[in-house]
């Protein structure tokens, strides 16, 4: 792991409507972490990365991706939005969807081509839907509507990848392959940060970890803060977890 | 056929064309219900631009009535901000201020404006062909195919142009706005050229036709195809289709043009709905059916597969033990003979060794409900198809 810093979060406060869902939050992400983001239901994850991404703007603190304003980044980072926020009874294919992932290197108007239609393809490969990609996205299950998702993020290249709960409704084969994808993007040196649900595979499928509600409890290495004193702090109640590291 | 026949249907195409681009894109966003607020509510727009161009024609008429469409839209999404009503409230609140305050402007001026309600409602494209471009005295036309023409040939541009763009923005606005392509300019853009579309079509077919053409159309191609190019060109063909048609009925009818066209669109929407096969409702209830008869089917193999004993396989038997009618006792055993699941001889029915692994297949995965066992399955046997 190298010094580098990929994201760096200052003093950022996110508010719906005037009311605070992210209040004076700090983080600093190092480069080549596999980071989750753990905290209760409503506790500003998708709106922390929302944030990052720029989707969303705070009403104080700035976010910056190496060094710099997201505006200047975007092609040096891939999203994977949570599944439920996009319409799967859309017009369209496996293949197309994932194509998507190359617009932004394209830029406004220009049309994607044989290259982009290679990348695509060869994303499907490795997430193991190639055999799909002509199927219109609302006859694919659950599981691989989310390895769909994961190839889309895929095809950008990118150097860091946010992952809204990749893992939600996906069967175990799919939740290995998914993750098995992850630990290979960090192997290669890049950055991976995903909400995530399941507390119990945290010690296993990450090595970095924020604890949020509405502010930041906790960020650091799993093996140092993954304990019952952040977890209690996050979730507010007396946790104890039987997890062995 | 005359000539301002030909011109009518001619100007009625065009506009359905020109309303089912933008209209394709309405739907998709689940936003039908604006295109009807634009169309109601542009009416002060294209009131106070006639009182300053008197010409119903004029581009800044067009572009001044286009505004205030963009003031509904804007108007609308303030209102559902501050998150004290929700989007069709809001929009049930804007439209018809904006809409009666039209309706007022007309009657106030109603003896000098040849404007009246029953021709914003429903349009006058009987009349279009009266109304022509001359340049120089050659005749090029009637103005409205001038008007909605160049309308129609912006809107294609812009689809070719940003055909990408409009695709991610409505799949997925998140990752439009990531990957550096506002959505909002696109969201605006649209806006914009449903409200340019539709100043420019009210004049031909009034404001209720022009939500007829920008969201039936559409409606029906989503029905029918799962690519969003085919949604497209057959929401076109559609739309020409209701106003050609439309445009006949009117004429043995001795009927409304804009009227007959909705009803041609009305009724072709039901017969999409009734008879798309997949997403219509028969093929639906049919499917329904469908897995009732395998939910059967499986019931009975299972029963075969508990079973060893002859009596409890005999074909009479099947009837009182499962507790069936004769009627779907038959249905469920030719099902299982023509799939090669079960043998009968001498009245006495056997599992074939197909049948016997689809059985345990079947009933492992509606025990473990695991989405990858499915997959399989769907592909080798029938069952659980769709
Ligand atoms: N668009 C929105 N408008 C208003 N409130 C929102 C919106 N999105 C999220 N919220 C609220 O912000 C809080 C944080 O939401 P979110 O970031 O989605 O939480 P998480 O992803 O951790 O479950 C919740 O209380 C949620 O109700
Ligand atoms: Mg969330």
């Amino acid at each position: 792991m190298s010094e580098k810093i990929a994201i760096s979060v200052d003093d950022l406060t996110v508010a719906y409507n005037y009311k605070p869902v992210l209040w004076d939050i700090d983080l600093s992400i190092p480069e080549g972490v596999l980071m989750a983001i753990v905290g209760p239901n409503g506790a500003g994850k998708s709106t922390l990365i929302k944030s990052i991404l720029d989707i969303i703007k705070p009403i104080a603190g700035s976010v910056k991706i190496f060094g710099k304003p997201y505006k200047k980044q975007h092609e040096h980072v891939a999203y994977v939005p949570q599944k439920g926020s996009v319409d799967w009874d859309f017009p369209t294919t496996a293949l197309d969807v994932v194509m998507m992932g190359t617009y932004g290197s394209l830029g406004w108007i220009k049309r994607p081509g044989q290259k982009q239609k290679k990348a695509a393809l060869e994303a499907l490969e490795k997430v193991g839907m190639l055999e799909f990609k002509s199927r219109q996205i609302s006859q694919l299950s659950g599981g691989q509507q989310q390895r769909i998702f994961l190839a889309r993020a895929l095809v950008q290249n990118s150097s860091i990848y946010l992952m809204d709960e990749p893992f939600q409704g996906v069967d175990a084969t799919t939740e290995k392959a998914i993750i098995n994808i992850l630990k290979e993007l960090r192997k290669a040196g890049k950055t991976v940060i995903v909400v995530h649900h399941d507390l119990q595979t945290v010690p296993e499928y990450f090595d970095w970890v924020t604890f949020l509600n509405v502010k930041k409890i906790a960020t650091g290495p799993v093996k140092d803060i993954f304990n019952d004193d952040n977890l209690t702090k996050t979730y507010g109640i007396n946790y104890k977890v039987s997890i062995q590291q | 056929m005359t000539s301002a026949q030909i011109e009518i249907q001619l100007i009625a195409s065009l506009v359905a064309i020109a309303c089912a681009i933008p209209g394709t894109f309405l739907v998709l966003r689940k936003m039908a219900m604006i295109s009807d607020a634009i169309s109601h509510s542009i009416l002060p727009g294209i009131v106070a631009g006639f009182f300053l161009t008197h010409d119903l024609n004029s581009p800044w008429l067009i572009l001044l009535a286009a505004v205030t469409g963009i003031i509904t839209v804007f108007l609308v999404e303030f209102i559902q901000k501050t998150g004290l009503v929700k989007e069709d409230t809001a929009i049930g609140l804007v439209f018809p201020a904006l809409f009666s305050i039209g309706v007022i402007m007309i009657a106030k001026n109603a003896n000098d404006v040849h404007l009246d309600v029953d021709a914003v409602l429903l349009g006058e494209l009987a009349f279009a062909p009266f109304d022509r471009l001359e340049v120089n005295g050659t005749d090029l036309g009637p103005k409205s195919l001038w008007v909605i023409g160049c309308i129609l040939l912006i809107t294609v541009a812009l689809l070719i142009t940003f055909f990408k763009e409009l695709k991610l923005s409505t799949f997925d606005k998140g990752l439009a706005a990531t990957l550096g392509f506002s959505p909002v300019i696109m969201h605006y853009g649209l806006m914009a050229t449903a409200s340019v579309t539709t100043v420019g079509a009210f004049d031909a077919v009034g404001a209720i036709l022009v939500v007829a053409l920008m969201i039936a159309p559409p409606a029906m191609a989503y029905l029918l195809t799962t690519d969003l190019k085919k949604m497209l060109i057959l929401s076109v063909i559609f739309g020409v289709i209701g106003a050609i048609a439309g445009y006949w009925v009117a004429h043995w009818l001795d009927a409304s043009i804009a009227g007959s066209m909705t009803s041609v669109l009305g009724v072709l929407f039901l017969l999409v709905y009734l008879f798309a096969p997949g997403k219509g409702l028969i093929s639906v209830l049919y499917r329904q059916k469908r897995q009732r008869v395998e939910v059967h089917l499986l019931t009975f193999l299972l029963h075969l597969q508990n079973h060893e004993e002859e009596s409890e396989r005999h074909v009479n038997h099947l009837n009182e033990h499962i507790n069936w009618q004769k009627v779907r006792s038959k249905s469920v055993l030719d099902l299982a003979l023509k799939n090669n699941m079960i043998t009968i001889e001498d009245d006495i029915i056997s599992l074939t060794k197909k049948g016997k692994s689809f059985t345990s297949e079947a009933i492992d995965y509606i025990i473990t409900n695991k989405n990858a066992a499915i997959e399989e399955m769907k592909d080798r046997f029938f069952l659980f198809r769709g």
